[in-house]
């Protein structure tokens, strides 16, 4: 009872802000090239949704018409893409933080390079990667993984140096080698830690890989809400902002599912 | 084994901390003989050293000079012959009840099924059948150091190590585990050597307890309590040694107090 309660004055907000918008166009108050209506939006939304041309069994199958519409073939453009690239950053950073966290000499061997790289935001790299990697996803990737990369690092060093000293005496006590201690002490005390990078990481990729489809890819949700405006499509630029929003939720959702189900044994959590 | 009566042995042992320029003798100058079997209590106000030296027998900070021994062999390492009770319980968050009780056997080696059966009978021993797939944050605090002393137990280790592991329980929890631990005690023949702040608590478990001095840390009193077990804390022979352990803790206690005086006239 409780929980419907919530979800009704959940939807309350969002219902109203439609509602002012919608009066907003109904009234004339605003250009509707400059803002378009809701209604307007979603009917956007619907053809962008939807396949291009009519089902013709000689192009191949049903369920490939079915998922052949420009939005679809955007959304999973940028999703492959923030995949990638969160794969390959984290993929690199994790066994680093790893190290650095444990050792003092490979921290004190990389640390100062990290300090002076972390604060350069990725967007920044913009100009270097087309000169390396030219247009198209390579440099898109390349973009998204320095996105990932710091974040899962720095939580990473946290997580192995703060993983609570009465632990690792335990682990002597109970005559663990150093290779257990890793494996089975230092590596799980830091997950809550790398997962919270992990999530980090995921929320800049989704940002770096809007920003990159901008300027050095030809598909994609950021590509196409960027294009709209040549055409001043303004409902389309709303309907790809929506479906960014409601992507990036989808991942954050999945993120926070992932870390709770598998971190189901720490204290912190919320129960989800 | 070794033919010698003592199982652990403590002779000469210092332990030098730098404070402020300063030497500070966490321990000077200690003897101690235990023997084997025996449940040792050492017993002080804060910062008199007996936690330095439980540590020292557990292999993890070793005296600056002196010797510790058990079974003749002297400690340079901590090990799982001397299983340690930490007071902050010190379960292994990630690890179920009896994934953290297995932890020591695996570490060893043992066969799988050796591991489960050895899991089982301790599950039953501590009464912690219904909570073996429970996480440690599901659990009471009276739980958790249940499932800490058959973290230990399983390692069949044959001294015990526990440093003030029922401090930080209410007084019913903390009765009921301290029969728990006589019983296992009694039945698994452990050498025990036991740090508590509470005379009461000495006086209840121990064969003897060491009252130790605050800074330097010496033994000032090492007392037999010979008194027949299960004790009554309300007879007056408990309640006589209760009363001269007080005398001398208090005595104790006022130069910790003198100490932390000074030491905020300085700030």
């Amino acid at each position: 009872m409780k929980k419907y309660r919530n979800a009704a004055s959940g939807i309350l907000v969002p219902l109203a802000a439609l509602a002012f918008w919608q009066m907003l166009s109904a009234k004339g108050w605003v250009n509707a090239t400059i803002l378009p209506s809701p209604m307007q939006v979603l009917v956007k939304w619907w053809a962008y949704l939807r396949p291009l041309e009519a089902f013709d069994p000689a192009q191949g199958s049903y369920l490939a018409w079915c998922f052949s519409g420009e939005l679809i073939h955007d959304a999973l453009g940028s999703l492959y893409r923030v995949l990638l690239g969160f794969a390959i950053g984290g993929g690199l950073a994790l066994p680093l933080g790893l190290a650095m966290g444990y050792s003092r000499l490979v921290y004190g061997l990389f640390n100062p390079l990290i300090q002076v790289l972390r604060p350069i935001p990725p967007i920044a790299y913009i100009p270097l990667s087309i000169l390396w990697f030219g247009l198209g996803n390579p440099p898109a990737v390349f973009l998204i993984s320095i996105g990932a990369f710091f974040p899962v690092l720095m939580n990473t060093v946290a997580g192995v140096q703060n993983v609570d000293s009465i632990y690792l005496r335990v682990g002597r006590n109970l005559g663990a080698s150093r290779f257990t201690q890793f494996t089975r002490i230092i590596l799980p005390a830091a997950t809550p830690y790398i997962f919270t990078g992990a999530r980090i990481a995921m929320g800049t990729a989704f940002i770096v890989v809007i920003v990159s489809e901008m300027i050095a890819v030809n598909n994609g949700l950021g590509y196409r809400i960027l294009e709209a405006r040549e055409y001043l499509w303004s409902d389309k630029i709303i309907a790809g902002m929506f479906t960014i929003g409601l992507l990036g939720l989808g991942i954050d959702t999945v993120m926070s599912r992932l870390s709770t189900y598998l971190l189901k044994w720490h204290r912190g959590l919320e129960q989800g | 084994m070794s033919g010698s009566a003592n199982h652990i042995s403590v002779s000469g042992v210092h332990k030098v901390f730098q404070s402020g320029g300063q030497d500070v003798y966490a321990l000077k100058a200690i003897d101690l003989e235990i023997a084997r079997g025996e449940f040792v209590c050492l017993l002080g106000p804060s910062g008199c050293g007996k936690s330095t030296l439980l540590n020292a027998v557990a292999g993890f900070s070793l005296p600056s000079s002196g010797a510790i021994t058990v079974e003749g062999q002297a400690i340079t390492t901590p090990g799982p012959d001397r299983g340690m009770v930490f007071q902050e319980y010190a379960l292994f968050p990630w690890m179920t009840v009896e994934q953290n009780i297995a932890f020591g056997l695996q570490i060893k080696g043992a066969a799988k099924p050796a591991i489960q059966e050895k899991v089982d009978s301790l599950l039953g021993l501590l009464h912690l059948q219904d909570f073996r797939k429970r996480y440690p944050k599901d659990l009471s605090g009276g739980m958790r150091q249940r499932v800490a002393i058959a973290r230990v137990l399983a390692l069949d280790s044959p001294i015990m190590l526990m440093d003030e592991p029922f401090g930080a329980l209410d007084a019913l929890t903390r009765r009921n585990l301290q029969d728990e631990l006589l019983r296992l005690w009694l039945e698994l023949k452990k050498t025990i050597l036991f740090v508590t702040h509470s005379i009461e608590e000495a006086l209840y478990l121990a064969d003897r307890t060491v009252v130790m001095t605050y800074r330097p840390g010496t033994i000032k009193r090492d007392l037999k309590v010979d008194l027949p077990r299960p004790r009554d804390v309300a007879s007056p022979a408990f309640n006589a040694l209760k009363k001269e352990l007080s005398q001398l803790l208090m005595e104790e206690q006022s130069r910790h107090n003198q100490d932390e005086f000074k030491g905020a006239a300085v700030d």
